[in-house]
């Protein structure tokens, strides 16, 4: 120390600490854990009574349903289609009434803009452009994710979805995974960028990481819209045929997750640490006052005010886009051209994958803009389902067109919000380049696939 | 920005404890809806900040991750620990599961380690009753040389007891007097060892028993922190002369 | 004395842990569940899928897969019981 002339630095108490270290053999963690456990043995020996009979019986009643073989999981379906019901059935009279709400207000400032001899193209960037991009992606998203979000927290207060996780383990350890990523797929169903926030559950590194890339093959409320109208477009009704179809795009989401996680864990990711252990607290009575508060404003509003302030600008450039004209043809048809080639090979054409890249900023308006495209109207449009069918088939759409753009629906890259909530969670632009790569590989190869045997099969 | 708690309006209570708790519950009910959630700087993991108004005083209530340890090395420990033992709070509230003492008393009895300001809140006393688990309060209050305050933050039962005790340790008016855990003797003399060359080192505020412990353990991730706090707001060069001199 | 791993437990029995095998964070994490040794752990109940385990370990109910569960080593000390 200073006595005999040392100079007393950091450096040399980090490297006495080092050696202190070995010195005890390295089990210095055994060594206070033992410490502290026995004295908190002690204490709680003293201090608390516990009676012998066990009072909290219920509790165990309900995990011998909830984690038993043969109701385990019929039990954890019937919930997950229950909430989703509850969400798609519950958010249409809302979700209507908000776009009708919108659209009549979106008059008033068309009359006010047209009295007051605003210029066409503000009226076109802010009314045509913002104005309809933001209200529609409010209308659509706002009333499944204030349903979804609630019925979610609910369950997750009840003590309910650690169960979920219990159960699950070994299908997700099969692919080097943790059984908490069900959880933040069930949570990317409503949101992804909600569901990559919801990977901080998962304490291990690896696990997460995996969780994280992987949710969005989870389709989101954002996408499910375009999944039903295709869906029922490619079954000629809204049945249970098409039903059967949408069920079928989720689980080839699910394979996704799962082969992805799979391939994650044995090559790039494969090094990083990884460790399980999984807390079953008790159930609890859920507080349903706190529950819809919570979710209100942790959840749904988080996640709606990211969207609105995306999907802004987006408005704005997909309207710049859609009406600047370049030797008679809008950028967008311009677009759509360069891209048709490659459209083609996947069994889309140009204007869908355009739709699809400029819905970056938020899939519920990856539609609105392939009709934009195809109407050549200038601005978002919203037709019947009768004249949908006419108008997609006098574009050379087939059924195999639905499929693969359902399939590249649910398999594509994660949108701007994900992908920016993806860079702040994991503090890495690495990653984040592959969480958009590598779904826009698969996308890319399956449809791909499916173009080519469908057309070997029917040349 | 707040990274550790040294620019956020004082006084400044830190609320720990183990996941599922009831330490959100108890931060919502002690806030209100006066909070919000924001993210820090550079890290993973949300930390909600809120006020709550107790006797002319506003107390800034910051909701730590749950951890199970302060030892391990998970992002959420890392913040608790780094909040706790550089944020400087001028009380920390131990959030602690009445159903499971023995299991909670782990993180409790390391955070005594970090700070002194220490209260522990019992909550969950509602689901303990019901389950006909019995704790003597008085005695675990001994036995920790901290504060108890049972609690049932679901039903608002002992929030105001909380605030009450929390505004006594604040105001100096309550000397919490911590009775960590002694480890064996080989393990104890190495820290002391290495505590009173930190002590040396660093500038108040710094808990050298404590970092001692950590850096004995291997955990490296701590370095840079005391790194800071070695250097601090003054010149390199300028700590080490004056520390040299100090002893 | 015969000594098990931990994901050899039978539901219902409880057993005494007497060495934790597990290395790096597997090990930290063991550890501050209180899977010291002296511990006593029960197992409680198998997931749905028969794996992982959920095991009383100091009040608390934490589910451990069978690559973290042989890594502790316990010894057998009481037969089926109640679930406490």
């Amino acid at each position: 120390m200073s006595e005999i002339g040392l100079p007393l630095d950091l450096h040399f108490v980090l490297s006495r600490a080092r050696k202190c270290g070995e010195r005890l053999g390295g089990d210095v963690h055994d060594r206070i854990a033992a410490a502290v456990y026995k004295r908190a043995e002690m204490l709680a020996a003293r201090v608390v009574q516990t009676p012998s009979e066990r009072a909290g019986e219920w509790d165990a009643r309900l995990d011998d349903i909830f984690t038993s073989r043969a109701l385990g999981y019929p039990i954890m379906l019937l919930l997950l289609g229950m909430v989703f019901w509850l969400t798609l059935a519950g958010a249409n009279v809302p979700s209507e009434l908000l776009a009708a709400v919108f659209l009549d207000v979106e008059g008033r400032l068309t009359a006010f803009c047209a009295a007051h001899a605003v210029p066409p193209v503000v009226h076109g960037i802010l009314v045509e452009g913002v104005y309809r991009t933001v209200t529609w992606v409010v209308a659509v998203m706002l009333p499944p994710m204030a349903i979804f979000f609630p019925l979610f927290t609910l369950l997750e207060d009840l003590g309910y979805l650690p169960r979920v996780a219990f159960n699950l383990d070994r299908f997700f350890k099969a692919a080097g995974a943790h059984g908490k990523q069900a959880l933040t797929m069930g949570m990317g169903l409503g949101c992804n960028a909600a569901g990559v926030v919801a990977c901080r559950i998962i304490e291990s590194p690896r696990e997460r990481l995996v969780a994280t890339l992987t949710n969005v093959f989870t389709p989101c409320n954002g996408r499910f819209p375009t999944l039903l109208l295709l869906a029922s477009l490619l079954t000629g009704g809204s049945g249970p045929a098409a039903a059967a179809v949408v069920a079928g795009v989720v689980l080839l989401g699910v394979a996704a997750t799962w082969t992805v996680s799979f391939v994650l864990t044995r090559s790039c990711l494969r090094g990083l640490p990884s460790s399980f252990a999984l807390e079953l607290p008790p159930y609890r009575p859920p507080q349903w006052g706190r529950v819809i508060v919570r979710a209100a404003c942790d959840r749904t509003l988080v996640v709606l005010r990211r969207a609105v302030t995306v999907a802004a600008p987006a408005g704005a450039a997909v309207w710049l886009v859609a009406n600047t004209h370049w030797g008679g043809v809008s950028l967008l048809g311009h677009l759509a051209g360069v891209l048709d080639p490659l459209g083609r090979a996947i069994g889309l054409d140009g204007f869908i994958v355009a739709a699809f890249l400029l819905g970056l900023p938020a899939n519920e308006i990856v539609f609105p803009i392939l009709l934009m495209g195809y109407l050549a109207t200038g601005s978002m449009v919203e037709i019947g389902l009768g004249d949908l069918r006419t108008l997609l088939l006098s574009r050379g759409w087939n059924g195999l067109t639905a499929l693969n753009m359902m399939v590249f629906s649910v398999l594509h890259f994660p949108c701007a919000t994900t992908l920016l909530t993806i860079l702040k969670e994991t503090g890495s632009c690495r990653w984040t380049v592959l969480a958009a790569a590598i779904p826009t590989l698969v996308a890319t190869s399956v449809c791909f696939a499916t173009t080519q045997v469908a057309r070997a099969l029917n040349p | 920005m707040t990274r550790d708690g040294t620019e956020l309006p004082r006084p400044v209570v830190a609320l720990a404890g183990n996941p599922n708790t009831g330490k959100s519950t108890l931060f919502n009910a002690l806030t209100g809806l006066k909070q919000h959630t924001g993210n820090w700087p550079g890290k993973t993991v949300a930390c909600a900040r809120g006020w709550y108004r107790y006797n002319g005083q506003t107390v800034t209530l910051v909701d730590l991750p749950g951890t199970y340890s302060l030892l391990s090395d998970s992002p959420e420990e890392r913040i608790t620990r780094d909040f706790l033992c550089f944020g400087r709070p001028d009380a920390t509230v131990v959030v602690v599961d009445a159903t499971c003492l023995e299991r909670n008393l782990n993180l409790i009895f390391q955070i005594m380690e970090v700070n002194t300001r220490v209260v522990a809140c019992l909550n969950l006393m509602d689901e303990a009753r019901r389950r006909g688990i019995r704790i003597d309060v008085p005695a675990l209050a001994r036995e920790l040389g901290v504060p108890v305050v049972p609690a049932a933050a679901r039903r608002g039962e002992g929030l105001t007891l909380l605030k009450e005790t929390l505004h006594r340790v604040i105001e100096g008016r309550i000397h919490p007097a911590p009775r960590p855990v002694s480890y064996d003797p080989e393990l104890e003399a190495a820290v002391a060892e290495l505590a009173a060359d930190l002590a040396v080192l660093s500038r108040e505020g710094l808990n050298p028993r404590w970092v001692a412990l950590c850096l004995i353990a291997g955990d490296e991730s701590i370095i840079p922190k005391i790194r800071t706090f070695c250097n601090g707001k003054e010149t390199q060069g300028d700590t080490h002369v004056r520390n040299r001199v100090t002893p | 004395m015969t000594l098990f791993g931990l994901h050899e437990l039978p539901v219902g029995c409880t057993g005494e842990v007497v060495a934790v095998r597990a290395t790096g964070p597997t090990r930290r994490r063991l550890l501050d569940l209180g899977l010291v040794p002296g511990t006593r752990v029960k197992a409680v109940r198998k997931s749905a899928a028969g794996d992982p385990v959920a095991f009383r370990i100091r009040g608390a109910l934490v589910a451990l897969r069978r690559e973290e569960g042989s890594t502790v080593l316990v010894r057998p000390i009481s037969m089926p019981g109640g679930d406490r």
